[in-house]
């Protein structure tokens, strides 16, 4: 049976309660785990019941208690693997303006005693951060229907599950002669926050991730991943045969020069955009210190460039509400090529005179605000006619190890992984060795010609992405390698 | 906490697993981020837990939890023979470790002065007054500076009969000017991109003066501004140890990783092109005058303890002897692979984490006769680079691109101009090849990153470097379209 809770930031639920007696602390804590967020929830409010107690003016506690496990693949056979439960507490504690953060994985009795105590601590020890607006309140009658971020296919995945579906991924390998290196993952978490301004917001979330490389004798890699809330819907073995053939599709490589060449770039390349312009330019912090691309109404991209960011599209990782427990807007970062908003957290909200969207990450939290669910809209092109329209360019599978070379003209650097393909006259001719590429992202979205109709769901380094593939007319390599 | 790991040991071994061994570990660590002058925020972190990881029918389990008692250490026990257990259903090559005799014994990082016992006050002013100071050049939109304290106490038991017990203290600190004008966005660190750290006190942190350096390094970052681009050519290059323990870290210390050789790795960060096949021939990695070690005893680096998280004694190895590669940094499982012992490498990232074969202090050794300064004056023609800004390479570690934060060019043994966004790329082994001069003891500094990426689920691991600073010859710079 499905548990699923997801309370929201709503008027009138009472602010704190009480200081807690020790053994009320105790129960709380053996209760907490990420079948039930309300569990978590209750922790959070004893917390900030015991932090006001004690003199806090304002207190914010976040509580994150997970259960993750992997498993781990490489020369097609499983050499790793991990489970894990942990409880996190983070209690920021506020007197006027003065403000300390302690954070602890000790829930007993003592562990909270101490927690508050040493932030009540800290934050006599602190400066006043003099632009300090207070922590969030519950937006008036902004509730919004509750998603669902749980799934039991997760939640219940054991390491027989992940063995199994591993055995899948490596059947297809083997079948094609070439060897598996991937890792399966599965996470269920409770989430819950509670301040002294009024925010009560709780709810569970699910992960799951397969991913591998497949790599040939004959010098062939190849790369597939599946990414969902539900364990149960990855299908292993259609990402074990995309990544063979794709393997075995690569076989004796040769190396094309390096220089501007039109591409077509797969979803997992794609990602890769979609993080770096949102790590770049669409916080409000980047905006606000003068380091982003981002001005509103600013065309960045062709007409074919829509984003967004969306918490609550359950074809990603849905998150209903941020560290901060403010309720995710559904943001709109880019429409058709045009620069609209960025994201913001309580304190770059506040500095702008407006609400927070609810991308707050959990505090202290110097880096500001980031888009975590961004989504690409779909095109018109069928992914397969992507490279018909390439009379002589790059397909390219997979980035790896890129960063950023210029923050604000959004120049990166990285190399193609794991698949990367001469096209002339709209057909694959064969595997090409992999290549350096320095190249503006705000280039690449200007230069895009065609987006795939079908996506896909990819973890980038920002959370988990809904992305198509794209056809770029002008791509900058600038430099290759020896495999 | 003997009761728990013994108790953890027994239930695992009862069950089926024919070694098994346990770290329980306790963090803490501390930090402070002044942003523009203002306190943005004050933090301190605790956790701990523990871990036990466990080998039934050849193949590994690994179970995790932040409770530490007896009924949990049954539970976790029995859960790592259970994920071990499903391991052995896709299993090829069973899992065998070297020998090693029983460690036991304690290790503590020698430190003068507790950076935990410093009063909170005094951390927070001598970190305002170097951001302040950043911030009073005219010309810079924020500065940034951070300090950080971290300490670890761990407790490893094994099967074996291991035992032992340390206790790491680490500080880390840097203060950072931006100047933003245009499209163009320049920054000077120190006395590193992301801090400087190291294995040692809060006297680390006194004698780096950071308030003594911002405005210096403040100043630099306004004139970037101005300063043209750096041309595209190839040039010789000079590479302060700000960058060179970066280039190091990435192009030497990760394809020596044993574990990254054999593929474990494949799927996230890469393998490695130094085969085994080029250890048995002695492959030609640098020049002559280039020589690295795998050092974990090294006075104040981060990669320095008194055992690894398999209960291996730490120790130096050497990786590239006078430009010949001849070893790898390793594991007990992975070493017998290619006939060696494990080099001690084996890190985990606090008591959730299965141990990985991580960098210790990987480190250049310097060669008598030339200070750094000796080198640029030695040098008629060529660019002086210093702190890392971007870094890139292959997944075999072959092609690699870096930025840095700053470029002077040298004419005549002297620098002089300025030159904003400098980058350079080449292969590594042609790179190394091409180095003809490396700085003597005199330039010889322990540097470091606290946030060294591997593994899945993601790691990241405290490494140091200690570098002297070196010139290389031929080197294309100035990548890309401006």
């Amino acid at each position: 049976m499905v548990s699923r809770a997801n309370r929201l930031a709503t008027p009138g639920v009472p602010p704190t309660r009480g200081g807690g007696s020790a053994v009320a602390a105790s129960e709380l804590a053996r209760s907490v785990n990420a079948r039930d967020p309300e569990s978590a929830l209750a922790l959070a409010e004893e917390v900030l019941g015991r932090a006001v107690k004690i003199g806090a003016t304002e207190a914010e506690v976040l509580v994150m208690a997970g259960d993750s496990a992997l498993t781990r693949f490489a020369n097609s056979e499983i050499h790793q693997n991990v489970v894990e439960h942990s409880l996190t507490v983070n209690l920021r504690y506020v007197v006027g303006k003065r403000i300390a953060v302690v954070s602890t994985g000790k829930v007993d009795t003592e562990g909270l005693r101490s927690l508050v105590n040493r932030a009540a601590a800290i934050a006599r020890s602190c400066e006043e951060l003099d632009d300090w607006a207070g922590l969030s309140a519950p937006a008036n009658g902004a509730t919004r229907a509750a998603i669902s971020a749980w799934s039991d296919g997760s939640a219940e995945a054991t390491p027989e599950f992940r063995a199994e579906g591993v055995r899948a991924v490596i059947a297809a390998a083997d079948a094609v002669g070439v060897t598996a290196y991937g890792s399966f993952s599965t996470e269920a978490e409770a989430v819950a926050v509670a301040n002294s301004a009024g925010i009560r917001a709780a709810e569970n979330r699910t992960s799951a991730q397969l991913l591998t490389v497949h790599m040939s004798p004959d010098g062939g890699t190849g790369y597939a991943e599946g990414v969902s809330m539900d364990a149960t819907t990855i299908d292993a073995a259609a990402i074990g045969r995309e990544a063979a053939t794709k393997a075995r599709a690569g076989d004796r490589a040769v190396v094309v020069e390096p220089g501007d060449y039109p591409v077509v770039l797969e979803e997992y390349a794609v990602v890769d955009i979609t993080d770096m312009l949102g790590y770049l330019g669409f916080s409000a912090l980047a905006v606000q210190e003068g380091r982003s691309f981002v001005e509103p109404g600013r065309r960045i991209g062709s007409d074919l460039v829509t984003v967004i960011d969306d918490g609550g599209d359950r074809e990603g990782l849905p998150m209903a509400f941020d560290y901060e427990g403010v309720v995710k807007q559904r943001v709109p970062l880019v429409e058709a090529g045009v620069c609209r908003e960025v994201v913001y957290d309580s304190q770059t909200a506040a500095r702008a005179g407006r609400r927070s969207t609810g991308h707050g990450l959990p505090a202290p939290n110097p880096w500001g605000p980031f888009p975590l669910n961004a989504v690409m809209s779909a095109g018109a092109t069928p992914r397969d006619e992507l490279i018909g329209g390439l009379d002589r360019g790059l397909l390219v599978t997979r980035f790896h190890y890129t960063n950023v070379v210029h923050p604000k003209l959004a120049i990166i650097t990285g190399m193609t992984r794991d698949g990367t393909f001469l096209v002339e006259g709209g057909e694959i001719v064969g595997p090409v060795r992999n290549l350096r590429f320095t190249q503006s992202y705000l280039d690449a979205l200007a230069g895009v010609s065609a987006v795939s109709s079908s996506r896909k769901t990819i973890k980038g380094f920002l959370g988990a992405a809904i992305v198509p593939a794209l056809r770029i007319d002008a791509w900058t390599f600038t430099g290759v390698t020896e495999f | 906490m003997r009761d728990l790991t013994d108790r953890a040991l027994d239930t695992a071994a009862q069950l089926g697993a024919t070694y098994a061994d346990v770290r329980v570990i306790r963090r803490r660590d501390e930090s402070i981020a002044v942003k523009s002058g203002r306190v943005e925020g004050v933090a301190l972190g605790e956790t701990d837990g523990f871990g036990v990881r466990v080998l039934v029918d050849g193949a590994w389990g690994f179970a995790a939890s932040d409770t530490l008692d007896l009924a949990e250490a049954d539970r976790v026990g029995a859960l790592a023979v259970r994920v071990a257990k499903a391991s052995a259903t896709a299993l090829r090559r069973p899992v065998e470790l070297d020998g090693r005799p029983p460690a036991t014994g304690t290790y503590e990082t020698p430190i003068v002065e507790d950076p935990f016992k410093i009063p909170l006050e005094t951390k927070i002013s001598d970190l305002v007054a170097a951001d302040r100071a950043a911030g009073a050049v005219t010309g810079v939109a924020f500065t940034e500076s951070i300090y950080t304290g971290h300490r670890e106490w761990k407790t490893f038991a094994a099967t074996d009969g291991s035992f032992t017990e340390q206790v790491l203290t680490q500080v880390g600190t840097a203060v950072e000017a931006n100047a933003i004008e245009g499209d163009e966005h320049q920054r000077r660190s120190y006395p590193d991109a992301g801090g400087g750290y190291q294995a040692a006190g809060y006297e680390y942190i006194r004698g780096l003066d950071l308030a003594g350096h911002a405005e210096q390094y403040a100043e630099e970052a306004v004139a970037l501004l101005s300063a043209p681009q750096l041309p595209s050519g190839r040039r010789t290059i000079v590479l302060d140890p700000s960058m060179l323990y970066l280039q190091l870290h990435e192009s030497c210390g990760h394809p020596t990783e044993l574990d990254r050789v054999f593929g474990t790795e494949a799927s996230y960060a890469g393998t490695s092109f130094l085969t085994p096949d080029k250890l048995e021939e002695g492959f030609r990695y640098g020049s002559d005058l280039v020589t690295i070690v795998a050092d974990a005893t090294a006075a104040g680096g981060l990669g320095t303890f008194g055992w690894d998280d398999e209960g291996v004694e730490a120790q130096a190895v050497p990786l590239v002897q006078n430009g010949r590669f001849v070893g790898y940094q390793s594991s007990r499982e992975t070493a017998p692979r290619v006939g060696l012992r494990s080099s001690g490498g084996m890190r985990a990232d606090g008591w959730n984490r299965i141990p990985l074969i991580r960098m210790t202090n990987v480190s250049m050794l310097p060669v008598p006769g030339m200070s750094l300064d000796e080198i640029v004056a030695d040098t008629d023609d060529g660019l002086y680079l210093a702190n890392n800004r971007s870094w890139s390479i292959d997944d075999r570690r072959l092609n690699f691109q870096f930025a840095t934060e700053i470029a002077w060019e040298i004419k005549g043994g002297k620098k002089g101009k300025l030159y904003k966004n400098p980058t350079y790329t080449g292969i590594t082994y042609e790179f190394w090849r091409s180095c003809d001069a490396v700085g003597d003891e005199r330039s010889f500094v322990m540097l470091g990153t606290p946030n060294c990426g591997k593994g899945e689920p993601s790691q990241t691991a405290r490494v140091g470097h200690a570098v002297p600073g070196a010139r290389f010859r031929n080197v294309q710079v100035g990548v890309g379209k401006w």
